[in-house]
């Protein structure tokens, strides 16, 4: 690949297949995965929060498990199989955990709720979410600052048996 | 529609991945900024190289403090004294930095990536100086001074006085006194600071988006710096601002620096805060040393309160506001015929502070609501019934406490009902039966507490804010509030308001925010203020437009003297519903009309209300909370068994949204009792600038809450509504505090220290204080 022409850093090309759909682009080697979704595929729902890997805001199934794509680099992820939050509505048709977030006041800012919102659709994936506790835990990688969680805490459970 | 449970509007947006917060708008050919900033505590510049720095392929500008002078102003106190000793907040460093994080140059690239190569590549000459991390090193005798030149390191020094203080403390029969020390946080909004900026050579207009809480405030300032009209400065808050929380309601270096160089380059620039910078350069809050006494009779009935504390304002006073609250919030929801409160606000060289939710009101509430429960424990007497036999009485408002409030106005608490509060709380707590309960499991080693702490919140601050009500080219109701959201639900409340205020269904009526391009006046979200202002403007505008769209029908249907209704879009009247004009026909005739038609008799064309709603004082919202807590004594952890909050916000608007404010409220809380800690070394080098060492209370940390509302309605607005946003963090550090040195209680122990992290438990174990 060609170095960037003005930077004239190296350059490599990555293939994802995104919600569904084959998508490509270009990267730097030290491009995170976060910012080719957000700029070089314009899937701006992915937030970054602290680019530490700790507040998961920019969580994201990659090949089936929840990954910070802060601290995933793009290049490292070419062939995989990557869901955004932009992919769990069918259409316009909000899926059951974003019915129960909305239902439950899970939504203050919403800059954190993506991420949530795919830490809870992969771990809805692995078993149910019977009982608050195992809410809490589900819920205790990621940090929201407006909400208190308990809107959450109720959604996760609702949604869980809802699907599962 | 006032005081229905609806589900936002905003919601499917931001749960599809769609919301627009500032970083995610699309702006073509944008070049991004990043900022080199102070290494050093304090220090002198004696130099700057920037060639290298501009030598890098995909740098567009570097621009340092020499390079901006022409704007060069200082950035004024949001919330001044006459006596305050201010020294100049510069947008970006000229010849010294004050704190680690201070912006010292900045770079524009064609990618964040190559800007952060670039601020590498600065070379800066520092000759280090030494610095003040305490309000105690401020105020040490001999002490460096945190500027060079400066009087001493107290920006100022205020005294609030009701009564006698000193005689009544002087003969009364019991005094106890203490000292409690509260640490600096922050506000931590998961989205951090954000701008961008865009001129626009064939308006003359220079377009900014910020995610700012106060977009006029912010507009203003730069119309200030720039020496610009203000209507050719449009600012704009996203309709997605990620969290706010106070420090997004201040103004700051980069807000200034980054429309400058957009403006120099004559190209777009944006600059997205990083979490790194966030540690370092977003104002933050809390730290405050008090040092109190309390007289009192037999009965603990309070005699006189003498409160004298340390604030620390950071490197530069950005606005007094937290410790002027700090001096009138002490007293509480409590009769206390003597006060006396004391503050010296002192300069350090750290990160400056500012509001951060609770606002200077957490410190105060830890102050007098510790010293509550020493009264109790001095007289044997229960902590809840020492709190009852003083609390101000449901009959005695208007109650003037004797002090100023941060408004400038004579403290007057408005309404309320704090024995309601009180008795509500402590039946749900099941208190009594926790009190026998503490008993009985103490004989087994265990350590159960129980805290309560009560609280008075000044909201709902003038000086006004604004709201235009519209019928737009579709027949709907278009709402323009000044004020801006960073997730309170705006778009859903202010339907809402504007629903109920025209009798009109809230699906014909849309709201819109934060953009001083639809309305010129506005203050800002900050102070639990807005429901209370632009709630009221929002109310008086639907109402103005309601009445106009009505007289239009009339002349229009040609009937008059009658009652008019909205039938979903429908203009009617209720025995005759066939007679009826749409809204959509309405705005034909009197705001669309025919080019050279002469317009039917009567009607006043143009329909589009505007108010500002200016009230007279503060509101005074108030609430308890309780817990109950376990404490082990070997390892120190803290576990809450049960929390109860008793909040009164007067009318709530909408309970699912007040409910979120208020439990969001309380996990902030539980961070500042708990968990979130700034520290700094003795150089004033931040030692927390992650989340790896800085902890923000995860869902596995906030624990459940029982939660009831009291309904005061405030006489000081239409709606009765005060503010919401606090009341879940102010009390919680006292309620937990006073939880655990209860349940320390058979050591003896003292926890005058916050957070109460288990070291400290143990430290107070082991040495009966912390």
């Amino acid at each position: 690949m060609e170095p960037d022409p003005v930077t004239r850093r190296a350059t490599h090309v990555v293939h994802l297949t995104v919600n569904g759909e084959d998508r490509g682009g270009v990267a730097e080697a030290r491009t995170s995965l976060a910012d080719f979704l957000r700029r070089e595929l314009g899937l701006t729902g992915t937030h970054l929060g602290c680019e530490q890997g700790v507040c998961g805001a920019c969580t994201i199934i990659v090949d089936g498990a929840a990954v910070r794509s802060c601290l995933m680099l793009a290049a490292a992820a070419s062939g995989a199989v990557v869901e955004t939050v932009e992919g769990l509505a069918d259409g316009g048709e909000l899926s059951p955990l974003q019915r129960a977030f909305r239902r439950h006041h899970a939504v203050q800012c919403g800059f954190c709720t993506s991420g949530f919102l795919m830490s809870i659709t992969a771990a809805l994936r692995d078993g149910p979410v019977e009982t608050e506790d195992q809410a809490r835990d589900v819920l205790s990688g990621n940090i929201c600052r407006c909400t208190g969680y308990a809107g959450m805490v109720k959604a996760v459970l609702e949604a869980s048996a809802e699907t599962s | 529609m006032i005081g229905a449970r609806i589900e936002r509007r905003e919601d499917h947006r931001l749960l599809t991945g769609q919301g627009k917060f500032l970083d995610d708008l699309d702006m073509p050919g944008v070049f991004e900024a990043a900022f080199l900033r102070s290494p050093h505590g304090h220090a002198r510049i004696l130099g700057i190289d920037v060639n290298a720095a501009l030598d890098l392929p995909g740098v567009i500008g570097v621009f340092t403090g020499e390079d901006i002078r022409p704007m060069m102003k200082p950035l004024p106190a949001k919330v001044a004294h006459p006596d305050l000793q201010e020294i100049p907040r510069l947008p970006m460093a000229l010849d010294a930095v004050h704190h680690a994080g201070e912006p010292v140059a900045v770079v524009v690239a064609i990618s964040r990536y190559v800007a952060e190569d670039a601020v590498d590549l600065i070379d800066v000459d520092y000759e280090v100086l030494p610095a003040i991390s305490s309000t105690a090193a401020a105020l040490a005798p001999g002490a460096p001074l945190a500027h060079e030149g400066a009087r001493d390191n107290i920006a100022v020094h205020v005294v609030q006085r009701a009564g006698d203080p000193d005689a009544a403390i002087a003969s009364a029969p019991h005094v106890l006194s203490e000292t409690f020390r509260v640490t600096r946080g922050g506000g931590h909004s998961m989205e951090c600071r954000a701008v961008a900026a865009r001129f626009d050579t064939a308006t003359g207009q220079l377009v900014v988006w910020d995610s700012t809480q106060a977009p006029h405030y912010a507009r203003n300032a730069l119309a200030n710096l720039y020496d610009m009209p203000e209507d050719d400065i449009r600012l704009i808050a996203p309709a997605d601002v990620g969290g706010g929380f106070g420090p997004k309601a201040q103004f700051y270096g980069e807000e200034a620096v980054v429309p400058w160089v957009a403006m120099q380059l004559g190209q777009p620039v944006k600059w997205i805060e990083d979490r790194q910078e966030n540690f370092v350069a977003a104002m933050m809050e809390r730290t405050q040393v008090h040092r109190v006494q309390v007289a009192f009779d037999d009965d603990g009935m309070l005699l006189a309160l003498k409160d004298v504390f340390e604030h620390d304002q950071g490197a530069y006073v950005a606005g007094l506001q937290v410790p002027m609250i700090t001096l009138s919030t002490v007293p509480g929801q409590y009769k206390i015929p003597n006060i006396h409160t004391e503050l010296y606000s002192c300069y350090t060289n750290m990160v400056p502070t500012s509001s951060v939710r609770g606002a200077g009101r957490p410190q105060a509430v830890v102050a007098m609501e510790r010293m509550m429960d020493r009264i109790a424990e001095y007289l044997g007497t229960d902590p809840a019934e020492v709190r009852r036999r003083n609390l101000i009485q449901p009959d005695e408002f208007p109650y003037k406490t004797g002090l100023l409030f941060r408004d400038g106005s004579p403290q007057s608490y408005d309404s309320g009902d704090y024995p309601e509060l009180l008795r509500g709380v402590l039946e749900r707590a099941g208190y009594d039966a926790w009190r026998t309960r503490q008993e009985q499991v103490r004989a087994q080693g265990r350590l159960i507490g129980i805290g309560i702490a009560c609280y008075v919140e000044g909201c709902g601050l003038g000086p006004y804010e604004g709201a235009k009500a519209r019928l737009t080219n579709r027949g709907e109701v278009l709402v323009t509030l000044a004020a801006a959201p960073q997730g309170q639900g705006y778009e859903t409340v202010y339907a809402q308001i504007a629903s109920a205020a025209m009798g009109l269904d809230m699906r014909y009526i849309r709201v819109v925010t934060g953009d001083t391009g639809r309305i010129p006046f506005g203050q800002g979200t900050f102070a639990s203020r807005i429901t209370a202002t632009a709630g009221p403007a929002v109310l008086q505008a639907c109402r103005a437009l309601r009445d106009r769209i009505f007289h239009t029908a009339a002349i229009m249907l040609k009937i008059e003297g009658e009652n008019f209704i909205f039938r979903g879009d429908r203009v009617t009247v209720p025995h005759d519903e066939s007679v009826a004009v749409t809204l959509q026909q309405v705005t034909q005739v009197a705001n669309v009309g025919k080019h050279g038609i002469t317009l039917l008799r009567g009607v006043q064309p143009g329909l589009e209300t505007s108010s500002y709603f200016a009230p007279e004082q503060a509101a005074y919202a108030s609430g308890t909370h309780a817990a109950v807590v376990e404490v082990d004594p070997e390892t120190g952890r803290i576990e809450i068994l049960k929390y109860v909050i008793g909040h009164d916000c007067g009318t709530v608007i909408n309970p699912l949204l007040v409910d979120g404010q208020v439990l969001g409220g309380f996990a902030a809380g539980i961070g500042n009792a708990m968990y979130e800690e700034q520290f700094y070394d003795d150089a004033a080098q931040p030692l927390t600038t992650s989340y790896l060492d800085f902890s923000l209370p995860s869902s596995a940390e906030v624990p459940p809450v029982e939660l009831f509302h009291v309904q005061s309605p405030s006489p000081l607005n239409p709606l009765g509504a005060k503010g919401a946003g606090e009341g879940g963090t102010i009390p919680a550090p006292a309620a937990i505090a006073n939880a655990v040195e209860d349940a320390l209680r058979p050591f003896g122990a003292r926890i005058n220290e916050l957070p109460v992290t288990p070291s400290r438990v143990i430290d107070a174990i082991e040495g009966g204080g912390s």
